[in-house]
């Protein structure tokens, strides 16, 4: 669980072009294709049911009314300002997980990392609830800010920012750990010989190397910001223009207006596709 | 030993039960090559150096600047002890074009741009891929990468490099040219260098001394034409122990002081340069009496000493009488059975006859 699906590559893209096409399939046992079929289909024919359901005639009607167009403005915002704060804390505790030694202590360091991992195998909900009795009314935090401040977080837009980035920083941090643990601490070892600065190494060659490792995990935890549901209706609730992000309005949507929440659901997979055919993020294109 | 300029070091080290100890020295210019199994602590020595590693005590001087000294606390880190690294794999920055890969040591260290890509320039011809210089390293083979190398570890001006079997990754048909151009940039061109390689060759052709570590320890040390002939512990015996004869090249191989000419096959090197003839003692026949026929190496010795080693028997020589003198310290492998039907024993007067297809003619430092 902890590389998941996001296992970070090697800067290798020289072999790009080479298919082999001599190859005689070492290693796969024919009755493999069965098994491998069937989990395709239960992946891909979700989604072709929903095209076969979408009524195209009225999708863009449904797709361009205020509700709709609120909801998709709200969660592009919000994704952007999440996947930003992941890049700004998470990209500094990422290194720090790769590189950081604290001499003494090497347990220290494997139980923070369990710890930054925690949110991809919590279920989300419990992530909003957290965030909710950390920062509601009575929480520990929140009558602190509450009282001095007079600030309330829950059930705003900056609490969906926080749900989101709770929910998605794990996702750029293992991408990116990966990619610096994979350039290794050579090259920089190297610069240090050659007279280059912690610093100065770790902008000319550390950030070059693991560029494609870092643009991965902010693809991916863009896309979780997008969908994310459980923690920003724990922590946020559903208020239209200012919670009510695109997934919170499918799924109310679904209980009364099935149409309705088939054409947004669309717009949801479009996105989707976009992010894994632009983004193309390392490890989900299979060369990972 | 407090030598104003060149490297000076006493290290201590211990741990997960490996334990060094040990104290060098490398005068200005010099090329010193350290030799040693595996696990003998040549990469420790190397991070020690670099200042990758600390040791638990030590001291440390390049070119009178303490970079290390544990007895007051002083420690500089690796960017700024001007000690540089070649390693076995180039490691060139695969983000950067060659050009800049070399430009990048002199920009660390604040060299405007336009001068650092002039000195680049002049290194990358200097080690012969000048026209190369736009290329990314994935455009490189391995030798032309391991160039670049040279060339960017050289652009900073280290007081000292470090040669961490810098010909080891490479391709057979790349290792003698890099090596001819390690001993003209490095030996010749009086870099300061501590070289470290398991090839006897490697330290005959590029050191001026070679130094001996086994478990931790220096166990010997010498000028590296003395300790690779006449090695005296088993590892440099088993590494090194090649018949080597010093001399001049010239068309066929090399001419002794005395003026005897040894055939061999020239390994990149220019006649009238300081040369030595290689070959293994396995390589060498022993006659009782001079062989004729076939052109080859054939020189009078008298044999010293006979040393049982494993299935073979090896023959010392020494000078014959009115023989050439140069043939102390050869050795001849023979098998029991050829030294039964010699009859030979120490004292003996007989001919060593070498093929000269087994004799290599390398250049050496001078």
């Amino acid at each position: 669980m902890t590389t998941g699906p996001v296992a970070a590559a090697p800067p290798a893209r020289r072999r790009d072009g080479v298919a082999d096409r001599h190859g005689t399939g070492v290693g796969l046992p024919v009755w493999m294709w069965v098994p491998a079929g069937l989990g395709f289909l239960v992946i891909a024919l979700p989604v072709a049911g929903l095209l076969w359901e979408a009524d195209w005639a009225e999708t863009p009607a449904l797709l361009t009314s205020d509700a709709a167009l609120s909801a998709l403005r709200l969660s592009l915002l919000t994704a952007a300002i999440s996947t930003a704060l992941c890049l700004l804390l998470g990209g500094p505790l990422a290194v720090v997980l790769a590189r950081g030694r604290i001499d003494r202590l090497p347990r220290l360091m494997r139980a923070l990392r369990s710890v930054v991992l925690l949110p991809l195998v919590l279920p989300p909900v419990v992530g909003g609830l957290s965030l909710l009795f950390l920062l509601g009314a009575n929480g520990l935090v929140g009558q602190g800010l509450d009282t001095a401040f007079g600030i309330f977080v829950p059930f705003t837009t900056a609490a969906v920012v926080l749900a989101q980035t709770f929910v998605a920083m794990p996702f750029l941090i293992v991408s990116l750990e990966g990619a610096l643990r994979t350039a290794g601490e050579r090259y920089e070892a190297t610069a240090a010989t050659l007279g280059a600065s912690p610093g100065l190494a770790f902008r000319r060659v550390t950030v070059p190397l693991v560029l494609p490792g870092l643009a991965s995990g902010l693809v991916l935890a863009f896309a979780r910001c997008m969908g994310e549901f459980g923690a920003t209706i724990a922590f946020a609730g559903s208020l239209e223009g200012t919670t009510r992000t695109l997934p919170l309005l499918v799924y109310l949507q679904g209980e009364t207006d099935v149409a309705g929440a088939v054409a947004l659901s669309l717009l949801l997979v479009v996105v989707s596709l976009v992010v894994i055919v632009v983004g193309r993020p390392r490890g989900l294109d299979g060369r990972g | 030993m407090s030598a104003p300029s060149g490297v000076e070091l006493a290290a201590r080290l211990e741990r997960d039960g490996f334990a060094l100890e040990l104290e060098l020295t490398v005068a200005a210019g010099e090329v010193v090559a350290v030799l040693g199994p595996n696990g003998a602590g040549k990469s420790t020595l190397l991070g020690i150096l670099s200042g990758l590693l600390r040791p638990d005590s030590g001291l440390l001087r390049v070119d009178g600047r303490t970079l290390l000294d544990t007895a007051d606390g002083t420690f500089v880190p690796p960017h700024r002890r001007g000690v540089g690294l070649l390693a076995q794999e180039a490691l060139l920055f695969p983000h950067l074009s060659a050009l800049a890969n070399v430009a990048f040591g002199p920009r660390a260290q604040g060299t405007p741009r336009a001068a650092a890509e002039e000195r680049a320039r002049g290194l990358l011809a200097d080690v012969g891929v000048g026209e190369l210089a736009a290329r990314r390293p994935a455009q490189l083979s391995g030798g032309q990468q391991q160039r670049v190398a040279l060339a960017r570890a050289l652009a900073p001006r280290p007081g000292l490099l470090l040669l961490d079997e810098p010909l080891a990754a490479l391709d057979v048909d790349a290792t003698p040219a890099m090596r001819t151009l390690l001993r003209r940039v490095i030996a010749d061109g009086k870099q300061t260098a501590l070289l470290v390689t398991h090839d006897a060759l490697d330290a005959l052709v590029l050191a001026d001394r070679v130094v001996v570590l086994d478990r931790g320890r220096v166990v010997e040390h010498g000028p590296a034409r003395e300790v690779l002939a006449r090695p005296r512990s088993p590892f440099s015996a088993r590494i090194a122990g090649l018949d080597l004869v010093p001399g001049t090249a010239d068309a066929g191989g090399v001419r002794t002081a005395d003026g005897t000419e040894i055939h061999g096959r020239s390994v990149e090197v220019v006649a009238g340069e300081p040369a030595v003839a290689v070959f293994p003692p396995s390589a060498v026949a022993v006659h009782a009496r001079r062989p004729g026929g076939s052109p080859r190496n054939v020189f009078p010795v008298r044999v010293a000493a006979l040393e049982p080693r494993g299935d073979a028997v090896r023959l010392r020589a020494a000078p014959a009488a009115g023989g050439p003198d140069w043939v102390s310290g050869l050795a001849a492998d023979v098998t029991p059975a050829a030294v039964a039907e010699l009859g030979v024993e120490p004292g003996h007067e007989v001919w060593f006859a070498v093929k000269a297809t087994e004799v290599a003619v390398h250049g050496r430092h001078a």
